[in-house]
């Protein structure tokens, strides 16, 4: 910061056109994150006979979609400056009362928007406390955590519900056809959740309020805009987000236990933070955590296929974690 | 304690402050002010750190609501319950802070909270028009950005200062606030401020701005509002007083 520059000063104007198509490359976080992944998939494809196969593609892309759904919801909460720590209970708690109403004989659609309707307002009551009462968001959510597993408990009595009908089933066990490829159908509403959220942060009114807030809430305040709004739409997409993602699940797993998803809230909050979305808010977008999420899981397959031990995973993907953040400082401090 | 009160023009103030306070817990920022701003007229508004002079552009700006006091604007007592209805009645603020978004790029926060939306949907960012009028604006105003996609971070504090200064420009505002608008920046630069400062006071903008540069103040000033410990202190024409009695005022020497 050199105060005496006048407005006009020719400070490296030239810096940001002449820069190197490399160095423009490295700033572009979303392509570091995609060779990355490329690189793995590569690699995998090479060193293991079954990596490249349909199926195990098939069952990546199915694991990943529902972590990778929820991790939008938390990354539109991370970049406006927050955290949602109840998202992996919120998962559980669509799908057991979707599966409750459905056993019920409830029709399907009504079920589904039973379960989304209730994790939405899970969100809504994470995002008042947040921006009425002022608690900080890791205490709002990690309470809301345990208060909603508790619910999942207490409505099932500790029983996972099981018998649900094959129409419900089919949501996350059918496949479509483009062309010569078949991608599971939770893929697909993975990408259009993801375009979607793309469309929320980066094109709208909104968005742009989001970013703002995580960035610096006071200056976003005195410009103007409604913060409190801002984080109970967060916070409320975020329940929903995590709901749909455990609808998925249930749907695939055709059972919905009270204990599912435990602690997935922290592999979703990982996908974002590997896919470049700053902790401190204000910064990164949901390619990177579908990107995130997506290195989380093939990393996952890839101890499998290589024969890793089962119980080591958590550290390599901890590893994993710390590595994506400190290159990703690095990356920022250094160009 | 001297408190001459100016009405040399007969004109209407835009905006008032009557017997204004403000308390934050125990601490009494503002004590009973009574501040006038009229148009065509630039009071700068001065005073030690800690003597109130935030406090006092921040209720007019809606960031805080005063203890005891009355608002008013063109003649009309107000509340000013937000910065969007500051914005509302004309009220543009340049704060101390700056208050940009470092993670966001240049016509991000050009437009910061206002930003246009395309067609009548009121939703989507017409980025375009963002882009377009950012450039213009700086242009006129005769800075120059890097790139218009640098995020702030990336900006020096002359550059920053230049933003939050440029981006309150196009909104139409009739009272313009601008506190210490000239603190990151060298000669130059505060000569080109200062220069903005005089053009708004000729399209008959009332002009609030706080400075702890004697020499900038009386360059542009038409009043000096002096403020101490909360209490405004000194209200004069610039044709009336000198440095040597506002610094006086400021530090509160006793022969007054
Ligand atoms: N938001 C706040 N909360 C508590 N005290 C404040 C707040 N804003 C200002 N103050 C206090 O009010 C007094 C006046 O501050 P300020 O208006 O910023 O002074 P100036 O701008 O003249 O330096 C100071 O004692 C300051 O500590
Ligand atoms: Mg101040």
């Amino acid at each position: 910061m050199e105060p005496d520059k006048p407005f006009s000063t020719e400070e490296d104007p030239a810096r940001f056109q002449s820069e190197g198509a490399l160095t423009r490359f490295a700033r572009n976080q979303i392509a570091t994150l995609a060779l990355i992944l490329l690189a793995m998939v590569v690699v995998l494809s090479l060193s293991t006979r079954t990596f490249l196969t349909a199926t195990n593609i098939f069952n990546v892309m199915r694991a990943f979609s529902w972590i990778a759904i929820a991790s939008f919801g938390q990354s539109i909460v991370i970049i406006g400056g927050g955290i949602d720590l109840s998202a992996g209970s919120n998962m559980a708690f669509s799908g057991i009362i979707t599966a409750m109403l459905l056993v019920e004989g409830v029709n399907v659609a009504l079920s589904i928007g039973a379960g989304l309707g209730i994790t939405l307002l899970v969100g809504l009551a994470n995002g008042l406390m947040v921006s009425k009462t002022k608690l900080p968001p890791f205490i709002a959510t990690l309470g809301m955590m345990s208060i909603v597993r508790g619910f999942c408990y207490g409505l099932t009595q500790g029983w996972p519900v099981r018998g649900l009908p094959r129409s419900f089933v089919a949501l996350g066990q059918t496949d479509l056809s483009f062309f010569i490829w078949r991608v599971p159908l939770p893929a697909v509403i993975m990408v259009c959740f993801a375009v979607l959220v793309y469309i929320l942060l980066d094109k709208t009114k909104l968005g742009y309020h989001t970013y703002a807030v995580g960035g610096n809430e006071y200056a976003a305040s005195l410009a103007g805009i409604f913060t409190g709004r801002v984080k109970n739409v967060a916070f409320t997409l975020s329940g929903l987000l995590a709901g749909v993602g455990g609808i998925l699940m249930t749907a695939r797993l055709g059972v919905a236990a009270p204990t599912a998803a435990s602690g997935y809230e922290l592999d979703i909050i990982a996908a974002a933070v590997i896919g470049g979305i700053s902790l401190t808010g204000g910064e990164g977008n949901v390619w990177g955590a579908l990107i995130g999420a997506a290195i989380m899981q093939i990393l996952r397959n890839a101890l499998v296929l290589l024969g890793f031990p089962a119980y080591w995973q958590p550290a390599a993907i901890g590893a994993v974690i710390i590595g994506a953040v400190m290159i990703d400082m690095y990356r920022k401090k250094s160009i | 304690m001297s408190d001459t009160t100016v009405t040399t023009e007969k004109k209407e103030p835009i905006m008032a402050l009557q017997g204004v306070s403000k308390y934050f817990g125990g601490v009494h920022a503002l004590e009973d002010v009574d501040f006038e701003g009229y148009p065509d007229e630039i009071v700068t508004l001065v005073g030690d750190n800690g003597a109130g002079k935030s406090t006092l552009i921040k209720i007019l700006a809606g960031v805080h609501q005063p203890s005891r006091g009355k608002i008013l604007f063109r003649g009309k007592p107000v509340e000013i319950p937000s910065p969007r209805a500051a914005q509302a009645l004309g009220i543009e603020t340049v704060y101390q802070e700056l208050a940009l978004i470092e993670t966001r790029d240049v016509p991000a926060n050009f437009f910061l909270g206002r930003e246009p939306t395309r067609g009548t949907s009121k939703i989507f960012v017409d980025r375009k028009k963002m882009v377009n009028d950012t450039v213009h604006t700086l242009k006129d105003l005769g800075i120059v950005l890097p790139s218009l996609r640098t995020l702030v971070r990336y900006l020096s504090g002359g550059q920053r200062q230049a933003l939050a200064i440029g981006r309150v420009m196009p909104w139409g505002g009739q009272v313009i606030i601008m506190d210490e608008p000239t603190a990151a920046l060298g000669v130059r630069e505060s000569r080109k401020v200062l220069d903005l400062v005089l053009q708004l006071k000729e399209k008959g903008c009332s002009v609030v701005v706080i400075s702890h540069n004697m020499r900038h103040v009386f360059n542009v000033a038409d009043r000096i509002v002096v403020l101490r410990g909360g209490r405004k202190v000194g209200d004069r024409m610039k044709s009336e007083t000198t440095p040597d009695e506002i610094v006086k005022l400021i530090v509160g020497a006793e022969m007054l």
